[in-house]
């Protein structure tokens, strides 16, 4: 009987403090799955990791299914997770937008929240909770706002464009553009695109110095790391220095973009953040306490000059 | 028993075997909840699984399984989903072209003589270039047809859900069976893989077999897709590459003879069920990489081409035996 009674009391106990760590909103004691489009990226790779990383010292249980690019795998996974009926909330990186509205609202019916990450999805709002994604337009200004600083407002910039249609370029674009435009000696003298591909980003590059007077050009925008590498090798191939002759400022945060920064040959990159699973379990956690959210919660990555700041965050 | 039936009833212990484990230690595997899912999750590949069976048991391949998949989504989402057509209209020119990219394949298989390996490995990359060029963005479809097909469904008491998809696959098992064991096609398609020199012999049309074959793994490739399309309300030009491969292993690992003349349709369904029982597993298991099931997917192939290996060969020593034995002796 007094065992009953003390097993009682534990039992008290430990839902209290279950749920008193719901309330802080760590996520702690909850299953979530998680729904990644795969590894075809060093950047991939890394926001697993990292994702991974959050839940365990949050103590998450995290179901980990990496869809091996497949949205097939990832519908299939989703659904798994839904008949076993152990998980609390599903955290989805999509691999493409369209094409989840049904199993949107199997999860939906089924009471379990899905928080999207990274990419969009086109089906209506109401059948997931929130969207954590980078916030590709502040890393324009980021980037844009230290080119200002590191030239005093005068320059002539060539912008290696990402992918014509692609959110990241597009927003990149317009971000940058739209803090350069408030200063009348910076200007964009070259926009073309390198599909976000090192070896298209140094052929756009020599065929831009073979036309423009080196000396004509500042700075070089990349939208991302590898299409400024591959600026960095036009550019040391035209005889000039890069980082010296013409500033690099670039997208990302790649491992190899701080090779390059020990060389001297790229100034600056703007982290695209893989640090998404910490909002994301605050947002499942949030929204099981009843809050209401935000449609978008961005995620701003910082810019970094050197090896050693970078590893000062990390 | 008969040796040819060795394999089938590997596959099936195999895929018992595996089941019990999931639901050893997931509970949900013996929930209609699963069974639901796997029916209607691999429904697409496993109706592609079986009109690939028919084209093994012929003795030939068909590579452009995943790229004719991937045509027909991006043709029925750029059709209905852009230009308005009518659903039914679209599915069935969709159809008819794919029947006929079937037997122009065949026919190339067969009056030209080209290694079916060539042929539709072109047909691969034909298929695959036209979706692109179609379009390259992933379509939305919205479309009151796709809404009621999608609204079709069957839940069980235990939320277990019964989809379009999932009786599609079943019917296209049944349909399947009944044109491998119950028609003279069925029977000229064993035979043309048995040998085809033999099976000429015997008056079977070898090329008419040849052309339907493979006019029959497009159509189901292409019924397939529209499957696909049915339950993903979009289409887009990325999806399945490489889907023949897992399809091929499907149907060796479901008792198939690759070099033909041997298998059964109901073998490559026990394998899809297989493949898509160890995938469930992975996903609920969670700390696996999903990788692994490439790697089983690499065991099960080998041991079962192995074990048919194995067979085969004591069948010929068997068969020399009792040749000798009935030989008359020489004078």
């Amino acid at each position: 009987m007094r065992i009953a009674k003390l097993g009682l009391i534990v039992l008290v106990l430990l839902s209290f403090s279950v749920s008193f760590a719901n309330a802080q909103g760590t996520g702690e004691g909850l299953t979530i799955g998680f729904s990644q489009i795969g590894s075809e990226s060093a950047w991939r790779t890394s926001f697993t990791e990292a994702v991974l990383a959050e839940a365990k010292e949050r103590g998450i249980n995290l179901l980990f299914s990496d869809a091996q690019q497949s949205q097939e795998n990832q519908i299939a996974a989703i659904r798994a997770w839904l008949a076993q009926g152990d998980v609390d909330a599903i955290i989805l990186a999509p691999v493409i937008a369209t094409g989840w509205d049904d199993v949107l609202k199997e999860a939906a019916d089924a009471g379990v929240p899905v928080v999207i990450v990274d990419r969009n999805v086109d089906s209506d709002p109401s059948l997931f909770v929130t969207r954590v994604s980078s916030d590709f337009v502040h890393e324009g200004r980021l980037a844009a706002a230290w080119l200002v600083q590191a030239t005093s407002g005068d320059c002539k910039i060539v912008e290696l464009y990402g992918t014509v249609g692609s959110a990241a370029a597009e927003d990149r674009h317009k971000g940058f553009m739209e803090v350069i435009a408030l200063f009348s000696k910076m200007q964009v003298i070259h926009s073309e695109t390198g599909n976000f591909v090192r070896t298209e980003g140094k052929a756009v590059m020599q065929s831009i110095l073979s036309s423009e007077d080196p000396a004509n050009i500042c700075a070089v925008f990349a939208h991302n790391d590898d299409m400024a590498i591959g600026a960095v090798e036009a550019i040391k191939e035209a005889g000039l220095t890069p980082g010296k002759d013409i500033l690099i400022v670039s997208v990302d945060a790649i491992p190899d973009v701080f090779d390059a920064m020990d060389a001297g040959t790229i100034n600056a990159t703007v982290e695209l953040s893989p640090f998404m699973g910490g909002p994301a379990f605050d947002a499942v956690a949030a929204h099981l306490n009843g809050e209401k959210l935000p449609a978008w919660i961005p995620v701003a990555g910082k810019l970094y000059t050197s090896r050693a700041a970078y590893d000062a965050d990390h | 028993m008969r040796s040819r039936y060795i394999p089938l009833l590997m596959t099936f212990v195999v895929f018992v075997a595996l089941y019990l484990i999931a639901y050893s230690r997931f509970s949900s595997f013996g929930s209609m909840r699963v069974v639901g899912n796997l029916l209607r999750d691999n429904a697409y590949w496993g109706i592609a699984a079986i009109g690939m069976t028919f084209v093994i048991i012929s003795g030939g391949i068909d590579l452009s399984v995943g790229s004719v998949i991937a045509f027909t989504g991006v043709f029925c989402a750029l059709m209905i989903g852009r230009n308005g057509w009518d659903p039914l209209a679209t599915f069935a020119v969709i159809l008819t072209i794919g029947t006929l990219f079937g037997a122009t394949m065949g026919f190339f298989i067969h009056y030209f003589k080209i290694p079916a390996f060539i042929v539709t490995l072109s047909g691969l990359f034909l298929a695959r270039g036209m979706a692109y060029v179609l379009s390259t963005d992933s379509i939305r479809i919205d479309h009151p047809f796709y809404k009621q097909i999608s609204d079709l469904v069957y839940v069980f008491p235990d939320r277990g859900r019964f989809t379009f998809a999932a009786g599609m696959f079943l019917l296209i098992l049944i349909v399947g069976i009944f044109l491998a064991h119950f028609t003279r096609f069925g029977r000229n398609v064993y035979a043309l893989g048995g040998n085809s020199d033999a099976a000429l012999l015997l008056g079977v049309p070898v090329g008419r077999t040849t052309i339907l074959v493979y006019a029959l793994s497009s159509f189901l490739t292409v019924l397939a897709g529209i499957v696909l399309s049915l339950s993903k309300q979009s289409g887009d030009s990325t999806i399945a590459v490489g889907l023949e491969l897992d399809v091929i292993a499907a149907v060796v690992i479901g008792g198939t003879l690759l070099t033909g003349g041997v298998g059964y349709v109901i073998g490559t369904f026990i394998a899809v069920m297989t493949l898509g029982t160890i995938q469930t597993y992975l996903t609920l298991d969670g700390s696996l990489t999903p990788w692994w099931i490439k790697i089983v997917i690499g065991i099960l192939l080998f041991s079962f081409v192995a074990l048919q290996k194995l067979l085969s060969s004591r069948k010929r020593v068997q068969s020399a035996k009792e040749q000798l034995a009935t030989a008359p002796l020489p004078s």
